[in-house]
């Protein structure tokens, strides 16, 4: 059981950065904008917010400076993809090259200055250290399992059901659904398309980065991995996920949680003595190659179950020209 | 009721025009591309470094040769040329049919397994044969690993530009499992070592014959995509498939032989980084081409003398870079940062030639 | 500036895109209380004219006044505070989403769902409009989908309406109902503006006509003065023959017989129900329906391109179903079709007319390379004989204008002489001289014996120019009928469901 236990949270805590990373996927997609650039702005964020932290050792600056410089990544593809109408698929892929290079270059550099892999103090690392309350987290199993972790992991699940409330509920939300689904529309019954669309996929963006920090700063325990993959991929899975979570930001809690499972599967398998031993002793790469084997299944599933309404947003990928004829 | 009075009017409003001329359409990308070198020399600066130095080195870097050997700087360029043109060129056809294939970089990884299982086990077969053998068994492993997407693309309409994707990771992995796994050579050493000198491709000017290959790859490319049957079939489909389908073409037909012949292309680039540089495999085999291609693709405008020239110039700031970092201290990845420059700039100034701004004409 | 305030006064309007001058120096006004009807052939500048007073386009010249005040429109937001709402001919309606979220949708009013259903009511009954808030745009009929449009505007409290091509999808039933509601809306002191090329409708609603032709204003007349040649003069420029030609000819029944064919749409619905039918060569079969009736699965189903659930197809009595296309013509069956959306899969868009002609004969030379020669002839050819205007045949279809895009593609079906030839709304989009080029062409195909099914949408063109027409409604046959006697009131109730009795056998 204190196997199961120890399991479930390490999902969680894998989880969250796949969680900032669909949900704020989920805000640009349902605008119509598909940003393939979403391991690149985890990247920048990882980066941005893991040099603010080493440096200020603020928490708060740094979490922000990694949602600032990913909003500015996001910025940059949607002036390319909104304003100068380019194609988003390239442009997104481009962003992901552009975000991992440049953090790896700035990454190097900051390296290079410390003389050896930079280190977050530890007075700041204590203050992300698991919320502890009072009684409550000291309930057997559940607990542990629901009440002590990190800040950022409720902050995650808190923007997930924000966003989805917004598009439930709000007007903003109706607009945004609208502009996804047929822009010209939204903009003939006087929805300015633009704004919203910019808002979105910048929005969203700094999401992202936030993901990206959560990693560089809380999975890596504070210490910059030069040359080593800070996002690894995560960014990726991201995308998949908003598929795996037919667009919805509460359905990527529960999918964010359940591919964290699969990416640190690999640590605890091991430990499931009422598992058959060729499953225990199944090589780590297989591990490693789980949650990228199973979103293809879920593009799969997916797909073929697309037969009903589709929750895909109909202009997904198409950019809007209001004077197209 | 609303105020809209003349002060209200855009300072510049967007609108599309029909065409415009070679000449200005050319200086537009040239424009794009010396704003990007500036914009990456910049980016250079806020670093601390020179970048009139760092481009200096990169170009040095890309080259001049040691003193021993005057060309092994310009080899080493090509070297990295071979599997950045094959992999691009892989791309035409495919994005040529608007099919999204991001999966080179896997196919690459896979054409390099399927190969290198022969160099382990069959290392014996006389040189040629086994060197035939090797090649088209990458082009096999590359065109199996594309057909995978593209069969559920076919059946499902499954995502092939998240499909091809993870498939480079699975890919990785399986490297991964074999240097751990089956393929390992040294107990408690993830590697398989370097293959037989039998399994190894010959050199022609310092070069393994793969650069003869990726020239005649381009030129039978040229003609395939605009001269052929199968090319017009292609870029039908690309445009619209209900046009294709109302033409009597068969599109599920086209586009698994179309991504047949992209995964091989691509799988075959591996089967040359086996044979003819790595020697071996590992998980850095693609190293990253398979995604750079995507970018020369796209900058050539899928006509392979373009891409080759792009090649090449990434292939120059690529190992350039890499002798820079060794010399400034600066990341390799500059090069990765620059080509993104390069690209984003390039594909901005493509809005002047589709669109132009109308500013707000002055009261009178 | 004058004393007169209109509601709408527009001078030296003028658009230009890339080297097309849609609008040049227009004027226009319009009262309050006006139903003005702004005609003009296809292409003519109606639409642009109308979208940017909407917002949608600026314009590169020009001024705008509204009720006697210059403004500057940006966009459709600016058009709404100026009370202006227009109803576009492709309804700008978000399809997965409730007809109340699409009223609500962009305005600034608090999502107070309650009040604002309260507010839609006391409209729709003043204006005796029916509407289910409810009901998803998707799963609703065309004129419930242009109610749904009304309503939008008139809820953002339009005083001026402009209705582009309203009853290019209604029944002649639905048509008079919408005329009601513009009545209504005039009564109250709103200004109408209804674009149509359909003379009749124009002389039966409106006060006055504004005429554009080549995107000039041409001239403005009180309808009261107005006749329909008067009108087509000046629409057109020069004295016009209206009369559809309908030679006769030799007919040999049974060319194409449709047996009990069932075909499911994209939507997994049944698109075509039971649908029996049969054409003589020598003969033009019409098909009258309200758009979206099924037949655009009837023309691909016979084409080969659509699955069919149930039932046959015979040419010549040879059955075709379950053959693709290039199966259809190496059983020797020439067939043609030219389809509805011509830039979506007749012809790509992007190639020149060349490469478009080698779209049907590509395979027929011989060894993997593209034979150009033969189509580049042919190019050339089609060009001088249809008087195709493009500088050269290496231009990319898409920068020609709509006629000449649908003379490229017809040229190339009938070369081949087609035993059967299949139109979807061949004269969509084009001026009339074009139409009438259109209709020749196809009646020399009868002339030659072919097996010609007609998809119409008007239903003048059908009664003139058709032998028989058949009606389908809801993927049904409603009946098959002569064109010479049927009635437009008939095709009416026919087209909004009602069978008739008669089988409308083959008499040819």
């Amino acid at each position: 059981m204190a196997n199961f236990i120890n399991f479930f949270y390490a999902a969680i805590l894998s989880g969250t950065p796949l969680l900032f990373g669909t949900t704020g996927e989920i805000l640009c997609e349902k605008a119509g904008g598909l940003n393939l650039g979403v391991e690149g702005m985890m990247w920048i964020g990882a980066f941005a917010g893991f040099y603010t932290a080493w440096k200020t050792e603020s928490v708060f600056l740094a979490f922000l400076v990694a949602f600032a410089s990913a909003a500015l990544g996001a910025l940059l593809y949607a002036f390319l993809t909104i304003t100068l109408k380019t194609n988003q698929n390239v442009t997104g892929l481009t962003l992901t090259t552009f975000g991992i290079g440049i953090s790896t270059v700035l990454g190097f550099a900051m390296t290079e200055n410390a003389g050896g892999n930079p280190q977050i103090s530890s007075e700041f690392m204590s203050k992300l250290a698991p919320i502890e309350i009072p009684f409550l987290s000291s309930i057997p199993y559940i607990g542990k399992m629901f009440l002590n972790y990190n800040p950022f992991v409720y902050i995650a699940i808190v923007i997930a059901i924000v966003i989805a409330l917004i598009f439930k509920f709000s007007k903003t939300g109706l607009a945004i659904r609208a502009i996804g689904e047929n822009p010209s529309a939204a903009d003939a019954a006087g929805i300015n398309v633009t704004l919203h669309k910019y808002l979105c996929t910048i929005i969203g963006g700094g999401i992202c980065g936030i993901g990206g920090a959560y990693m560089s700063i809380i999975t890596l325990n504070g210490t910059w991995q030069s040359g080593g993959g800070v996002v690894g991929g995560y960014g990726w899975i991201a995308v998949a996920l908003v598929i795996f979570a037919s667009w919805s930001s509460a359905k990527a809690i529960i999918g964010s949680f359940i591919f964290g499972a699969f990416t640190c599967l690999q640590y605890y398998i091991g430990q499931f003595s009422f598992l058959p031993a060729f499953i225990r002793e199944m090589p780590v790469s297989i591990y490693q190659m789980l949650p990228f084997l199973l979103t293809t299944i879920v593009l799969i599933i997916s797909s073929v179950n697309s037969k009903k309404i589709s929750s895909e947003p109909h202009s997904l990928g198409l950019n809007y020209f209001r004077e197209d004829r | 009721m609303a105020d809209l009075t003349k002060k209200h009017e855009p300072f510049v409003r967007v609108a599309k025009r029909t065409q415009v001329s070679t000449k200005k359409s050319v200086l537009l990308q040239i424009s794009a591309f010396v704003l990007a070198i500036i914009a990456g020399g910049l980016f250079i600066l806020l670093l601390g470094e020179n970048p009139l130095e760092a481009y200096k080195h990169i170009i040095e870097g890309a080259f001049v040769g040691s003193v021993r050997n005057p060309l092994s700087s310009v080899q080493a360029t090509v070297v990295r040329f071979i599997p950045l043109l094959i992999a691009s060129l892989a791309l035409v056809p495919a994005f040529k049919m608007k099919f999204w294939n991001i999966g080179a970089e896997g196919q690459i990884i896979m054409g390099g397994v399927f190969s290198t299982y022969f160099a382990l086990f069959h290392s014996d077969w006389p040189h040629a044969i086994l060197l035939i053998v090797m090649i088209l068994a990458g082009a096999v492993g590359g065109a199996f690993w594309a057909l995978i997407p593209t069969i559920f693309k076919i059946k499902f309409n499954t995502n092939e530009t998240l499909f091809t994707l993870m498939l480079n990771y699975i890919a990785l992995y399986i490297v991964r499992y074999l240097e751990a796994g089956p393929w390992q050579r040294t107990k408690g050493y993830a590697s398989i070592g370097s293959i037989d000198d039998n399994a190894r491709l010959p050199e022609v000017f310092g070069v393994h014959i793969g650069w003869i290959i990726a020239l005649v790859l381009m030129v039978l490319m040229f003609f395939y995509i605009s001269k052929t049957k199968q090319g017009y079939e292609i870029s039908v489909v690309g445009e619209s498939q209900p046009t294709a389908r109302y033409a009597g073409m068969s599109v599920g037909k086209i586009v698994l032989r179309t991504m047949i012949i992209s995964g091989a292309i691509a799988g075959l680039a591996g089967a040359l980084q086996v044979a003819g540089i790595d020697h071996t495999l590992s998980g850095g085999i693609a190293g990253g081409v398979g995604f750079t291609a995507i970018v020369v693709a796209w900058l050539g405008k899928l006509n392979p003398f373009y891409i080759a020239g792009i090649s090449f110039l990434f292939s120059i700031l690529a190992k350039g870079s890499s002798t820079m970092q060794t010399q400034l201290g600066l990341s390799a990845s500059v090069a990765d940062v620059v080509q993104g420059i390069i690209l984003f700039c390039v594909i901005a100034f493509e809005f002047f030639i589709n669109y132009k701004l109308i500013f707000k004409k002055k009261e009178g | 500036m004058s004393d007169t305030q209109y509601a709408i006064e527009l001078r030296g309007i003028t658009k230009i895109f890339g080297e097309i001058i849609a609008n040049d120096k227009v004027d226009l006004t319009v009262n309050n209380g006006e139903i003005l009807a702004l005609l003009g052939e296809n292409g003519s500048g109606k639409t642009t004219l109308m979208n940017i007073l909407s917002g949608i386009y600026h314009p590169d010249a020009g001024t705008i006044k509204i009720n006697g005040k210059e403004v500057v429109i940006n966009s459709p937001k600016d058009s709404f505070a100026l009370k202006i709402g227009m109803i576009h001919q492709h309804f700008k309606l978000v399809e997965v989403m409730t007809a109340f979220e699409n009223i609500l949708l962009g305005t600034n009013n608090k999502l107070n769902r309650k009040k604002a259903a309260e507010e839609i009511k006391t409209l729709c009954d003043k204006f005796s409009l029916k509407i289910d808030l409810k009901k998803r745009v998707c799963n609703m009929s065309v004129s419930e989908k242009q109610t749904v449009e009304i309503v939008k505007v008139l809820y953002r409290g339009a005083n001026i309406l402009i209705l582009d091509e309203p009853t290019a999808v209604l029944t002649p039933q639905e048509t008079q109902n919408l005329f009601e509601i513009l009545r209504a809306m005039k009564k109250d002191g709103k200004a109408v503006i209804i674009i149509t090329h359909k003379l009749n409708e124009v002389l039966e609603i409106s006060d006055r006509v504004m005429i554009l032709r080549k995107g000039k204003s041409i001239d403005s007349i009180e309808t009261a003065k107005a006749n329909a040649k008067i009108l087509t003069e000046a629409m057109v420029g020069q004295a016009i023959d209206l009369e559809i030609e309908r030679p006769e000819t030799e007919k040999e029944p049974h060319a194409l017989d449709v047996r009990h064919l069932s075909v499911k749409g994209a939507d997994g619905r049944m698109a075509l129900k039971d649908v029996t039918f049969d054409i003589s060569s020598g003969e033009i079969l019409g098909v009258a329906g309200v758009a979206g009736s099924g037949q655009k699965e009837l023309c691909e189903t016979i084409a080969g391109l659509h699955k069919v659930e149930k039932g046959a197809i015979l040419f010549k009595k040879e059955n075709i179903v379950g053959k693709t296309p290039s199966e259809i013509i190496k059983a020797g069956i020439s067939m043609s079709f030219i389809p509805e959306d011509r830039l979506g899969m007749g012809l790509v868009a992007s190639m020149d007319i060349t490469h478009n002609m080698l779209l049907k004969s590509y395979k027929n030379s011989k060894g993997i390379f593209l034979d150009r020669k033969e189509a580049k002839k042919l190019a050339e050819d089609l060009v001088e004989k249809l008087s195709i205007k493009t500088p050269n045949v290496s231009t990319p279809v898409r920068l020609l204008s709509g006629g000449n895009v649908q003379k490229v593609l017809i040229g190339r079906e009938i070369e081949s002489n087609p035993q059967l030839l299949i139109t979807a709304y061949p004269e969509r989009g084009l001026d009339i001289n074009s139409s009438y080029t259109i209709y020749n062409l196809i009646n020399k195909q009868k002339q030659n014996g072919s097996s010609v099914l007609f998809i119409g949408e008007d239903l003048d063109v059908l009664l003139e120019l058709c032998d028989r027409i058949l009606v389908l409604c809801h993927g049904e046959v409603m009946g098959v009928v002569n064109a010479r006697e049927v009635t437009k009131e008939d095709l009416g109730f026919m087209m909004a469901g009602q069978k008739i009795s008669d089988g409308g056998e083959n008499n040819g």
